[in-house]
């Protein structure tokens, strides 16, 4: 039963990463992006999915998606029907499934992130529907593939399980939220596993979009740059395989790392704008520390959301500087959109992974393309490639709508 | 083990705004008068079920975030309002801790295709105004932002049955303190766009929109208890419609002549061996995704609170994705 829980509720049970899967603009699988973020690479480059002749921007980050998908219980008529984002998901997934040694089994919970699932179905659909509505082909199809829990379904089917799919479309924070939900889910004792993450694929009704609110920056993105001049957009996907450490230690499971900690808080300040003092973002960064019961003294390093707006960044940075109040200057910060772009949906969930790996590896992700670090920030802003074991890593996520979201991530060691 | 009682309830519908308006027209029975709305390319209009303008402008109407906003966040903020009743006041001052989520399958598609157009038109001269509305967390970013309220708001997508698993999300959070109370919203948009999509696959059905809400919270003063939620019973290729329903009935109890059974499709309901009222919802207001479950829960829980019956179950099948069911109970009677 989902309520009353069946599961014996209560325990401070630890929740660890068995499996990390991650398709970005960098490539896919873990070992290119880490290289990728490791030496501080940018994939930004000019769009090449749709036509951006009458748009600002021209540029983004694109996925060469492979041709083909790795083999799972999926048949081929199935296979051809999953889109660019659902084609990310699965490769994503793949990874995790594969490095977390799980096997297909009953009521395993997904819960993934994402804001606009296959909107490049949507889009055909609606365009279809409006340019030449008497011709229906494939516009059941359109509409079947085009929902976000049709992509849920996909995985379950690829992998031969079965459990509730939750889709949370928090915006920006939808990645950070989903994993947060699955470690909570994971802590409080009512799943044993978790399969999470978040995908988003470029689309130009979300091109334009940012676009129309001039948010979009003509040349790749420079988060915390006195000079930003706003964002660039790009696609992905991450999935993590969580459980508890009970559970990995039972499995003799490698362990990549551990969740220690989840905040969430609501700005309602304005629609797309934060508030100039990011107390949401204060508010979410400080629950998350409380949740892991650690002080911010304690954090190493800091993903930032770091889209590189003007406001986001300023709001983002006075929320660190209060946050970290007199130990900002030790606490090593950097925003990973500066190589991928945003991922939107996705952002949260390959920032987690990026955390992971900069945890496990012991480096620190450098931004590409800063020239002047914003006066605004008392924190280093991390700018040339840095080897540097770390022990606990934040990654914040904030969405349009208000959706802040931190989580906290310890190296497994 | 935590208990949670549900302390209200609210819905506009094709009925009208408010439980009053949905429960005199299930009462009746009948389906609604349909309504036509124009479609491109088409001489003949699809027929809908629209949510008709208020009897009175909601003075919420007036608020900074709300005066632009879509139908769908309108529609979503007014149930809850209702559903959260005297309690809303205590939102806004800071006294009340409540989570909100806002759960919906098509989301707001009226901005959307309104937006996309602009894009086909001419890119560079879409409306800023419009995207931010696109986007699926729109309403409840909008409700949190009238109330006032810091605490987690989450948006869930998915099918029909998602608002029952949007209920359990509440009961989770509240039984770990997250919240003081919980307001679940399940929320659709009228748009041709929709309309026309649903008639691929059901001809004969007749989109409708609107909102329903349920308001959760630990106090035991309110007079319905919310009792269970089963299983999401997922559609998977190991496990087809017809097992994932079947599953999901055998964790509601089986019912007695007193108890009503809430049922989201007429062919497809769980317990055909039912010995109680059966009430469906779906023939009178049409078809609405997640707000018709959030009505099924609206117009069951509305039913014990009037001490009609003495418990409901409530069914849900949803349409690609999950059976999922729910069990509400009086309290008076414990």
């Amino acid at each position: 039963m989902l309520f009353p829980s069946s599961k014996s509720l209560g325990g401070d049970r630890r929740i660890v990463v068995t499996g990390a899967g991650v398709v970005t603009a960098l490539g896919a699988g873990w070992k290119i992006n880490a290289a990728g973020f490791r030496a501080g690479r940018t994939a930004i480059r000019p769009v090449t999915l749709f036509d951006v002749a009458r748009q600002r921007t021209k540029i983004a980050a694109e996925i060469d998606l492979p041709t083909t998908l790795p083999r799972t219980r999926l048949a081929e008529k199935s296979l051809r029907r999953i889109n660019r984002a659902g084609r990310m998901l699965l490769l994503a997934a793949h990874e995790a499934w594969t490095q977390s040694g799980w096997q297909a089994e009953e009521n395993l919970p997904i819960i993934l992130g994402t804001t606009s699932g296959e909107m490049l179905l949507g889009q055909d659909y609606l365009e279809q529907a409006i340019n030449a509505p008497r011709r229906l082909k494939q516009q059941a199809t359109r509409v079947a593939y085009y929902q976000v829990q049709r992509q849920g379904l996909d995985l379950s089917d690829a992998f031969g399980f079965q459990g509730p799919i939750t889709i949370i479309a928090n915006a920006c924070a939808s990645g950070t939220n989903a994993i947060g939900h699955a470690f909570e889910m994971l802590r409080s004792g009512r799943a044993e596993k978790v399969l999470t993450g978040g995908y988003d694929a470029l689309c130009h009704l979300t091109f334009a979009g940012f676009d129309s609110l001039q948010a979009l920056a003509p040349a790749p993105c420079r988060p915390f740059d006195a000079e930003r001049n706003g964002l660039t957009l790009g696609e992905g996907a991450a999935v993590l395989t969580l459980e508890t450490l009970a559970g990995a230690h039972r499995r003799g499971a490698e362990i990549l790392g551990e969740i220690i900690g989840y905040g969430a808080t609501t700005d309602t300040h304005h629609l797309t704008q934060p508030h100039p003092e990011g107390n949401a973002a204060l508010a979410a960064m400080n629950a998350a520390c409380a949740s892991a019961g650690i002080l911010p003294a304690q954090i190493d390093y800091l993903n930032a959301h770091g889209t590189a707006t003007p406001q986001n960044d300023a709001t983002e940075a006075a929320a660190i500087n209060r946050w970290a109040g007199d130990d900002t200057k030790n606490l090593a910060v950097s925003s990973t959109k500066a190589s991928i772009g945003h991922l939107l949906g996705a952002a949260g969930a390959v920032e987690a992974v990026v955390c992971l790996m900069a945890l496990r590896e012991s480096w620190l992700p450098p931004e590409p393309g800063l020239n002047q670090i914003d006066p605004a920030c008392r924190f280093p802003v991390v700018c040339q490639p840095v080897d540097r074991k770390i022990q606990t890593a934040l990654s914040n996520s904030f969405g349009f709508g208000g959706a802040n979201a931190s989580l906290i991530f310890r190296r497994w060691a | 083990m935590s208990r949670i009682f549900i302390h209200g309830l609210g819905a506009v519908s094709p009925a009208g705004w408010g439980v009053d308006a949905l429960r005199a027209a299930l009462d009746k029975n009948l389906p609604l008068p349909v309504q036509t709305l124009a479609r491109p390319g088409w001489n003949k209009p699809v027929t809908v079920r629209p949510v008709p303008p208020p009897a009175a402008r909601p003075a919420f109407f007036a608020h900074a975030r709300l005066r632009r906003a879509s139908a769908m966040s309108q529609h979503t903020v007014a149930a809850a309002l209702e559903a959260l009743g005297p309690d809303a006041i205590r939102v806004q001052a800071g006294e009340l801790r409540l989570g909100i989520i806002v759960c919906m399958m098509a989301g707001g598609v009226a901005y959307s295709r309104r937006f996309y157009e602009e894009v086909l038109r001419d890119p560079a001269t879409a409306s800023p105004l419009i995207f931010p509305e696109t986007v699926f967390n729109a309403p409840a970013s909008h409700l949190g932002a009238y109330l006032n309220s810091p605490v987690a708001n989450y948006t869930l997508v998915g099918d029909e049955g998602t608002f029952l698993q949007g209920l359990a999300l509440a009961a989770d959070w509240l039984g770990e303190g997250r919240a003081d109370g919980c307001v679940v919203v399940g929320a659709e948009e009228m748009d041709w766009i929709v309309a026309d999509a649903v008639r691929l696959f059901q001809r004969e059905t007749v989109y409708a929109a609107g909102a329903g809400a349920v308001y959760l919270n630990r106090s035991p003063a309110a007079a319905i208890e919310l009792a269970a939620i089963t299983d999401s019973f997922t559609y998977t290729q190991k496990q087809g419609r017809l097992a994932a329903v079947q599953q999901m009935a055998l964790q509601l109890p089986a019912g007695a002549a007193s108890e009503l059974l809430c049922i989201s499709e007429s062919k497809a309901f769980a317990q055909p061996h039912w010995p109680g009222r059966r009430l469906t919802p779906k023939p009178v207001l049409g078809e609405a995704f997640v707000a018709s479950a959030a009505w099924q829960c609206v117009a069951a829980g509305d039913a014990l609170r009037r001490e009609e019956f003495t418990a409901a179950n409530v069914s849900i099948v949803g349409v690609n994705q999950q059976a999922i069911g729910a069990r509400l109970q009086r309290t008076n009677l414990l």
